[in-house]
């Protein structure tokens, strides 16, 4: 009754005010995007230009949030009839837009051919369930970059294989007086220190469930906790590093100002062009490492993927639109921030061109990647444990309490 | 014209006004209270009846005593200091001098300026690499090394009070420039021949015609700090380690974030409970200066 | 008149220039952060005056090159100004009855009192169901769906700034008019309206500048280009990939101007309309 009462009203207030000058191609399609790491706004433009070029019965219109509002605008987008038709999707999503009914199941679409080529570190970021939920496009996962002029001037041969060495080396660094905070971090209260965390859970080898239990307060998890916390304490790293997010640590790597960061795979090209960076032609790429004994490298699968939404009208010309953002064909030309999914491409001269160090330590990482952990009730649990890592941080309390207190209110 | 006549056509003429506060406002607010009994989902499941289960969770849960007490911290003082700030100002502004529009003509920019915009330039000015106040510090000598200042919880949430209270205080002491200017000047010329210092004549002479146009500021600005989201939202987003985290981005994370819309707004209900006893005391204090200073 | 001493008027002055450094300060900064080179920024010691202006962050912007970072800022700054332009237009022709019968039959005034009141409740309180309302009408990402909700917040301001305008009109005018054969509305549009014709424009540019503020229920209600606001753009700028710092100064900078504009030209009649609400409770 006071919904028609509100339509009426609303009919009354705005009639004559209804102009809407928006010219409609045959179908239009509506993505969403993060204007954050991996492809840059420009590379999503041109991509979807050459889509639209293909196939000019359809028109695309782009949207860019950054990363932290991707969720929850896809969510309340879920709402709305003209919602979102296209969605980014970070790999730890899956299970709860599947719960919640946000994505389609697209199993029956996915090919043999898909199957075959691409690699099956990749599919793991849209599979729930055993069902698929879209087709994965940015194969990601944290590297260790580091500044080859400063390491060359303090001396150091080699990058890190451990995560000890990377301290010993900081501290050559930082005694030379070459830079006061050698390594940067992303450890702001967001997904970002989740990524560094669960990088570091890999090299400890500590598991975040067992059994659907939270089982990151013990073991490996309280390792790679207490890791960041002495890194932090003994002033090499970057004190700033507890509000950086990606794009901060970028900055200050580009500026010079970090012998050591870890980060995506889009900062390699970034750091490299000498428009922005300071550091172009200096930038050094390897795996995030391993602790002695336990891991060689370390990863996280820090991919995603794209989905159709359940509330789109256009399904179809949607998955059109995927599996062209998704062929090997569009990545193997866009594969500067971010390299492409299918496992043939890093054989492809015209892939690899320019960028041999960083797919040798593709190779290596994206073997490794390491999962968050899959469960509807992730963006609680993330909530947890990004408090818990900074209240270590701060010293606020003890990286084991920290944990445990985190496992409570993880939600599980 | 009889009076009933004038009252219907009263009512007529409030009517779409009123219908729309309803269906916009009233609706919603009725329903957020049925949805504070239930399970619902944000999307999906209605939800089932559950009682008063919502509430003891959000009451006894450390998350939301500890986020009471942040919000209730930045809004005693950032309102405190905008009301000290606004008053010494407005008493400047009300000396005469040189250049004395111009000034006044200044202050209404930061009230002007977006509540986003003022965020947004905030966080670039406070950036722990490249933000204006660690280079201006340092090259004063002031302090030796960047700082972190939205990073640290000492002193994060004095960041933000400083940015609220720049945008804020100017309008605070426009209103009491406003009340100023109405008091008479022979009662001030009066009080200094009584012999009456500075001080005094401020509290007992200035300070009564004050009184009731910044009770109102008072109560505005108290409102507004309660429900604080933009600011924080921009600048930090509750952090670090939710040192930061106001009432109203808890309803947020919960409701939005977590898809839990019943304990959402379970918690949401707190909260406009708390500011209605908040204004309703205020509103008391209200109509007492107002009846003390006629 | 009190004899001032040169030692106090210097006291005013330094304490004058203070103020003005304190309010200035930022403001400027934020428009040499918005001409300065990326460098310049990032330089340590910082830079406080470019070498050069650049003013290409602007026009790259404003561009409306199909697609382009420019067309979704220009689309935010339409679509602000359309929910501002409707929700302000539909609250002051909401106010000018409601104002009036108030001021004139003040035995209703308890319902605007109410009405009022609905400033006290957080929008977080409201959120959900309207979200859901939206959702149900189809009005979620949509202009008119956000002005709507921007109308509830306008409405009440604007109607007690008309109360207040319509108080200050002696009845006896309009009764004279009344008198003489006109009808109610025709005593508004010849007598009254004009009358209050500064009070209408005073409540306008307020409700302007509450909808140009807004943020919460746009973040929330609204998900792309077709009804994105401003201040959700510079948020979501903000956030984003963007390393240049001059340029989310510069999209502050061009936000900020409309309403920074509008209190600058307007000012008497926004400070007169700021104190009447103060003085008058």
């Amino acid at each position: 009754m006071l919904k028609s009462i509100g339509k009426i009203l609303l009919g009354a207030v705005f009639v004559g005010g209804l102009f809407v000058p928006h010219a409609f191609a045959e179908t239009t399609l509506n993505a969403l995007f993060m204007a954050q790491a991996a492809y840059s706004e420009a590379d999503v433009r041109s991509m979807t230009e050459a889509f639209t070029k293909a196939n000019p019965d359809i028109k695309v219109n782009l949207e860019f949030v950054p990363y932290e509002g991707l969720h929850d605008k896809t969510v309340l987008a879920q709402g709305s009839g003209g919602g979102y038709d296209v969605v980014l999707f970070d790999v730890i999503w899956p299970a709860e837009y599947a719960t919640n009914k946000v994505l389609v199941d697209v199993s029956s679409k996915i090919t043999d051919d898909m199957k075959k080529g691409v690699l099956p570190g990749a599919w793991s970021t849209v599979q729930y369930d055993g069902k698929y939920y879209g087709m994965p496009w940015i194969l990601d996962t944290k590297y260790l970059f580091y500044n080859k002029e400063i390491l060359e001037k303090a001396g150091i041969k080699a990058p890190p294989k451990t995560w000890e060495e990377l301290g010993q080396q900081a501290k050559i660094i930082q005694d030379k007086g070459l830079l006061k905070t050698p390594i940067a971090w992303s450890w702001a209260q967001a997904e970002a220190a989740i990524c560094d965390y669960t990088t570091l859970v890999s090299a400890y080898g500590g598991d975040f469930l067992k059994d659907g239990k939270p089982d990151f307060q013990n073991g490996g998890g309280v390792s790679a906790l207490k890791y960041m916390v002495d890194s932090y304490k003994s002033g090499l790293t970057n004190p700033n590093s507890k509000e950086f997010l990606e794009e901060d640590v970028r900055k200050v790597f580009e500026n010079g100002d970090a012998a050591f960061a870890l980060n995506w795979t889009y900062m390699y090209n970034m750091a490299n062009d000498p428009k922005d960076s300071k550091v172009a032609g200096k930038v050094g790429v390897v795996p995030a490492p391993g602790v002695a004994g336990t891991s060689e490298v370390s990863a996280v699968n820090g991919s995603m993927g794209l989905g159709i939404t359940a509330v789109s009208k256009h399904q179809d010309e949607a998955w059109k639109y995927i599996e062209f953002m998704t062929s090997q064909a569009t990545q193997n030309q866009y594969a500067k921030l971010s390299l492409p999914i299918w496992a043939s491409s890093y054989d492809d001269p015209t892939v690899t061109k320019g960028q041999e160090e960083l797919i040798a330590a593709a190779k290596l990482s994206l073997a490794a990647m390491y999962p968050r952990p899959t469960t509807p009730k992730y963006q609680q649990l993330s909530t947890a444990l990004q408090q818990a890592i900074q209240e270590s941080l701060l010293g606020q309390t003890t990286p084991e309490d920290a944990l445990k207190t985190a496992a409570e209110n993880s939600g599980l | 014209m009889s009076g009933t006549w004038m009252t219907t056509r009263a009512w007529l003429l409030m009517l779409p006004l009123l219908a729309i506060m309803v269906a916009v406002i009233g609706w919603p607010l009725v329903d957020t209270v049925r949805l504070s009994f239930t399970d619902a989902q944000l999307v999906g499941t209605a939800g089932n009846y559950v009682g008063f289960d919502n509430y003891a969770k959000m009451l006894t849960s450390s998350n939301f005593t500890r986020t009471l007490t942040t919000t209730t911290w930045f809004a005693v003082i950032s309102v405190a200091a905008e009301m000290a700030l606004g008053v010494l100002a407005a008493l400047l502004l009300n000396q005469e001098f040189r250049g004395r529009a111009v000034l006044r003509g200044l202050m209404i920019l930061p009230w002007a300026l977006p509540t986003v915009v003022n965020a947004t330039l905030w966080r670039l000015i406070y950036n722990p690499e490249y933000g204006a106040l660690n280079a201006a510090l340092t090259q004063l000598h002031i302090i030796d090394d960047y700082r972190s200042w939205l990073g640290e919880p000492g002193t994060a949430l004095a960041a933000l009070i400083v940015a609220d209270c720049w945008k804020n205080f100017p309008l605070v002491a426009l209103i009491a420039l406003a009340a100023l200017q109405a008091v008479p000047r022979d009662i001030t010329a009066a009080a200094l021949v009584d012999g009456a210092g500075p001080f005094n004549r401020f509290r007992f002479v200035i300070l009564p015609y004050l009184a009731g146009p910044l009770m109102v500021a008072l109560v505005l600005r108290t409102i507004e700090a309660f429900k604080v989201f933009d600011i924080i939202w921009v600048m930090t987003r509750g952090g670090p380690a939710n040192s930061t985290r106001s009432l109203s981005i808890l309803v947020y994370q919960e409701a939005f974030s977590f898809q839990r819309a019943g304990s959402g707004a379970s918690l949401a209900l707190i909260v406009t409970l708390l500011v209605t006893v908040l204004a309703v005391v205020y509103a008391t204090l209200v109509k007492k200066t107002a009846g003390s200073a006629a | 008149m009190e004899r001032k001493s040169p030692v106090f008027t210097a006291f005013i002055y330094v304490c004058a220039i203070l103020l003005a450094a304190v309010i200035l300060a930022p403001l400027a900064w934020l428009f040499v952060m918005s001409i300065s080179p990326a460098a310049d920024l990032a330089a340590k010691p910082l830079r406080w005056w470019p070498q050069t202006a650049d003013f290409s962050r602007y026009a790259q912007l404003l561009s409306r090159a199909e697609n382009s970072a420019g067309a979704a800022f220009t689309s935010s700054l339409r679509n602000s100004l359309e929910v501002a332009g409707m929700a302000t237009l539909a609250a002051v022709v909401l106010a000018v009855p409601a104002g009036w019968a108030v001021s004139r039959t003040p035995s209703v005034g308890w319902s605007l009192s109410m009405v009022i009141a609905t400033y006290m409740l957080p929008p977080v309180a409201l959120s959900v169901p309207l979200y859901m309302g939206l959702s149900w009408l189809g009005l979620l990402n949509n202009v008119f769906g956000l002005a709507l909700i921007y109308l509830t917040i306008l409405a009440p301001f604007t109607t007690w700034l008309m109360k207040s305008g319509f108080d200050s009109i002696p009845r006896e005018i309009e009764a004279a008019a009344m008198i003489d054969g006109a009808g109610l509305l025709q005593t508004w549009r010849i007598i009254t309206l004009p009358l209050a014709a500064p009070v209408v424009a005073t409540s306008a540019l307020f409700a302007v500048l509450l909808a140009w503020d807004e943020f919460f229920y746009a973040l929330l209600f609204t998900s792309d280009q077709r009804a994105k606001t401003l201040t959700v753009a510079i948020a979501d700028l903000a956030g984003g990939r963007v390393s240049d710092y001059g340029l989310i100064a510069t999209a502050g900078v061009l936000a900020a101007l409309p309403p920074v504009l509008i209190g600058l030209v307007m000012q008497r009649a926004l400070i007169s309309g700021l104190t009447s609400g103060g003085v008058k409770g």
